[in-house]
């Protein structure tokens, strides 16, 4: 057991700390919290990508032969520590880099990964997933929409839901059903699509934040060549998986040093506000710091495993069901300790931190349902990890 | 980094497992629970063999010389074989007494001729080592573990004002049990009047050896409650999947299910935090005594909630005295208490990480 980063790995640090504090645009942290229009941000988030790209710093966990650093597990975490450290804007096709990349690379053939991967990391084209329909969430091999073969292209209808970045993609990794005869895992089909096909619609799905993160897709006759198949066709669903699982893997290590700097920023609001003498406050505030903190060495032994065997297990559930829950009690306690304030939105000149508290606690009520809610997560666990019979 | 387990490391937790299954299995817990003061000198003598008592001893004291990963390493196994007896006392006391810089007692201690623990608590029963108000060698001690096997007790009192520890002599003071809940570790009433013992340690060096003993003891019990939540767990999942009730196995309801994944969460949580506390002890990191805080506030809270939860699994079967459930559930209540519960040190948390960091610090991480 060595908790010290390697003369390697601390060298790997000091250059990625050395370049984000040169290259971390100034305004974004001002810009983050500003009025703007989604396609206006996007610009600015593509142009971010692309200047990391040029420094060779996308796809930084993607092999060298494809165009990535080949870094080790630990240098990704470090990586994205330094990131989230250094407040850098994140990437415009966090994706295409972090799942659906990966995911061609493992599944794709030759023609795929010429074709697509160096275009993820130049931010040229943007991806967006096509997995949760309305019948077909947590439980998502249920999926109905239909791809047919036609000749040499399926022909896809269907809806889709909580799809990211959809009205920026340009291209689409999308599970449709190709087999509706056999069990419900078996016909499932994993197709990239290009988004300006005819037939894709698009539409903004409105937040309970005001936001539009998410959108729904509607595919109507859109004709997708046979080529763009991932893998065989009817073992979409082995694809699909491998994809999630990289969602549950180094995911929570930018997170860690995010809820650790809202904490820092929660203290020293508590202290400007003279409730770090109330007792109460100081059990909370001390509660939170353990919270981090055992997210922080929960994390760092995942990390360590998933270096040994080589990927990611169930036991990413743990940091999952972790984070999220947690992240909902640190809002909670800190709409607590800001009282009044803490309600306050962005555009109230009295709001606190430009009212990212109050939104902070809206979106945190998303955290036990996106990427696999709270239930789903302990069903995991529960089958998987310690072999009780299936419930579902 | 790596957080895993070293080969020797590995090694001497799984010898460790293997010597507690045939040397302290469940039947003998039980018969040892029931003698006066739940220690049993065979199982002693037979430790000390395996060089136990003094794992952090250095080697020219006469102990193994160990670190604290080795130490969590050990303290798992023992908590997951409930091991009843002086263990944690004494290593408190060996501690505290070679963190004063002296090799007094050390080398019985670690042959295992020697059993020690430590008198902190007064009748206000706090864990912080500013509220001992006893007066030299005079006046009573309460809740000490183990005292009334222990040849040697490291006392803190008050010099003339100043904090201070004395080593005094077992048999020469008047030990009256305190009965609790936990049945495998004793808890002693102890009168000093007549005590025989000698100075260890005065001012400074006296604070500062408590406050490494309390850190020491306290990552080793937060190991050794993840043993135990283990165990705990085992136990839990074993019968939801051989239960049976409408037809199924109870582990088949979700209802029952999440309760086991929860119990999952707070024992490899619980784990996570006591091994990156003992890490940072062994390495002097600069966050290490916080470590400490944030083990055994996460440990106190999910020792006893997985306790809960084991309980409830099992039904009506987790309520008889014939299951082994409550021995774990009674000693989580007594080691959420020891050496402080979640909330005296959240309260330390709050001294050593909030206070510092004043209205007007940069917000940086």
């Amino acid at each position: 057991m060595d908790l010290n980063l390697t003369p390697q790995e601390l060298a790997f640090r000091d250059e990625v700390r050395a370049w984000f504090a040169a290259n971390v645009p100034k305004d974004w942290v001002k810009r983050r919290n500003a009025e703007e229009s989604m396609e206006a941000r996007f610009t600015y988030l593509r142009a971010w990508q692309r200047k990391m790209f040029d420094a060779g710093w996308a796809g930084v966990s993607w092999p060298k032969e494809y165009g990535g650093r080949g870094a080790t597990l630990m240098e990704q975490v470090i990586f994205i520590e330094e990131m989230a450290r250094a407040e850098a804007p994140p990437m415009a096709n966090v994706l295409g880099l972090g799942l659906i990349g990966p995911t061609i690379i493992a599944y794709g053939n030759d023609a795929q990964k010429k074709r697509y991967l160096a275009k993820i990391l130049s931010a040229e084209e943007i991806w967006c997933q096509g997995f949760s329909e309305p019948n077909a969430g947590s439980d998502l091999a249920a999926l109905s929409s239909e791809g047919k073969l036609n000749g040499n292209a399926f022909i896809v209808n269907g809806q889709k839901i909580w799809n990211s970045y959809g009205w920026a993609a340009d291209w689409c990794e999308l599970v449709v059903r190709t087999d509706p005869s056999v069990e419900k895992h078996k016909g499932l089909t994993v197709l990239l699509v290009d988004m300006k096909s005819r037939g894709v619609e698009v539409r903004p799905l409105k937040q309970m934040t005001g936001e539009s993160e998410f959108c729904e897709l509607f595919f109507r006759d859109v004709r997708v060549p046979v080529e763009n198949v991932v893998g065989k066709v009817n073992d979409g669903w082995r694809v699909a998986m491998g994809t999630l699982m990289h969602e549950r893997g180094t995911f929570g290590a930018g997170l860690q040093v995010n809820y650790r700097r809202n904490f820092n920023r929660l203290v020293e609001i508590a202290h400007q506000m003279k409730r770090t003498g109330d007792p109460l406050v100081r059990q909370k505030l001390a509660q939170a710091y353990t919270e981090i903190e055992v997210m922080r060495f929960n994390q760092m032994r995942a990390f360590s495993r998933i270096n040994e065997t080589g990927v990611p297990g169930p036991e990413g559930s743990i940091q999952k069901i972790f984070w999220s829950e947690l992240n909902q009690r640190f809002q909670q306690m800190a709409q607590e300790i800001l009282g009044p304030y803490g309600q306050l939105a962005h555009g109230a000149p009295e709001a606190i931190d430009e009212g990212q508290w109050a939104y902070g606690y809206l979106r945190s009520r998303g955290n036990t349902i996106e990427a696999g809610t709270s239930e789903i997560q302990r069903n995991i666990i529960g089958h998987f990890v310690l072999g009780l019979p299936k419930s579902y | 980094m790596n957080f895993g387990l070293s080969e020797s490391q590995q090694i001497l937790k799984n010898n460790a497992r293997k010597f507690f299954a045939v040397e302290c299995p469940v039947s003998e817990v039980r018969r040892i629970m029931e003698t006066e003061s739940a220690h049993d000198e065979k199982l002693w003598r037979s430790m000390a063999e395996q060089g136990f008592p003094g794992v952090l001893i250095p080697e020219d004291s006469g102990g193994m010389g160990l670190g604290m990963v080795e130490l969590a390493a050990l303290a798992e196994e023992m908590g997951r074989a409930l091991v009843p007896g002086p263990f944690l006392a004494t290593l408190l006391a060996g501690a505290a007494i070679e963190a004063a810089g002296s090799k007094k007692h050390l080398a019985e201690i670690a042959s295992g001729e020697k059993k020690a623990t430590l008198a902190l608590l007064e009748s206000g029963a706090s864990w912080n080592p500013d509220a001992v108000a006893m007066e030299g060698l005079t006046g009573e001690k309460m809740f000490v573990p183990d005292a009334g096997v222990a040849d040697v007790i490291v006392v803190a009192a008050r010099d003339r004002g100043d904090l201070a520890l004395y080593t005094v002599y077992g048999d020469s003071v008047q030990r009256t049990a305190m009965p609790g809940v936990d049945l495998t570790r004793r808890l002693y009433k102890v009168n000093f009047a007549g005590a025989r013992g000698e100075l260890l340690a005065r001012g400074e060096a006296a604070g500062s050896a408590l406050d490494r003993a309390l850190d020491i003891a306290t990552v080793t019990l937060c190991a050794e409650m993840t043993g135990g939540m283990q165990r705990v767990m085992e136990m839990a999942v074993e019968y939801a999947k051989t239960r049976k009730q409408f037809g199924k196995p109870i582990g088949q309801y979700q209802a029952v299910q999440h309760q086991c994944a929860d119990m999952l969460i707070w024992t490899e949580s619980s784990r996570s935090a006591a091994y990156y506390a003992a890490w940072a002890l062994d390495n002097h990191a600069a966050d290490a005594r916080a470590a400490v805080s944030v083990a055994k506030v996460y440990a106190s809270d999910a020792c006893r909630e997985t306790g809960n939860r084991g309980v409830q699994v099992q039904g009506g079967m987790g309520f008889t005295w014939e299951n082994d459930v409550h021995l774990y559930y009674r000693r989580a209540k007594a080691s959420e208490s020891a050496f402080g519960d979640a909330t005296f040190h959240r309260e330390r948390i709050a001294r050593l990480i909030i206070d510092r960091m004043n209205a007007s610090s940069a917000v940086g991480v």
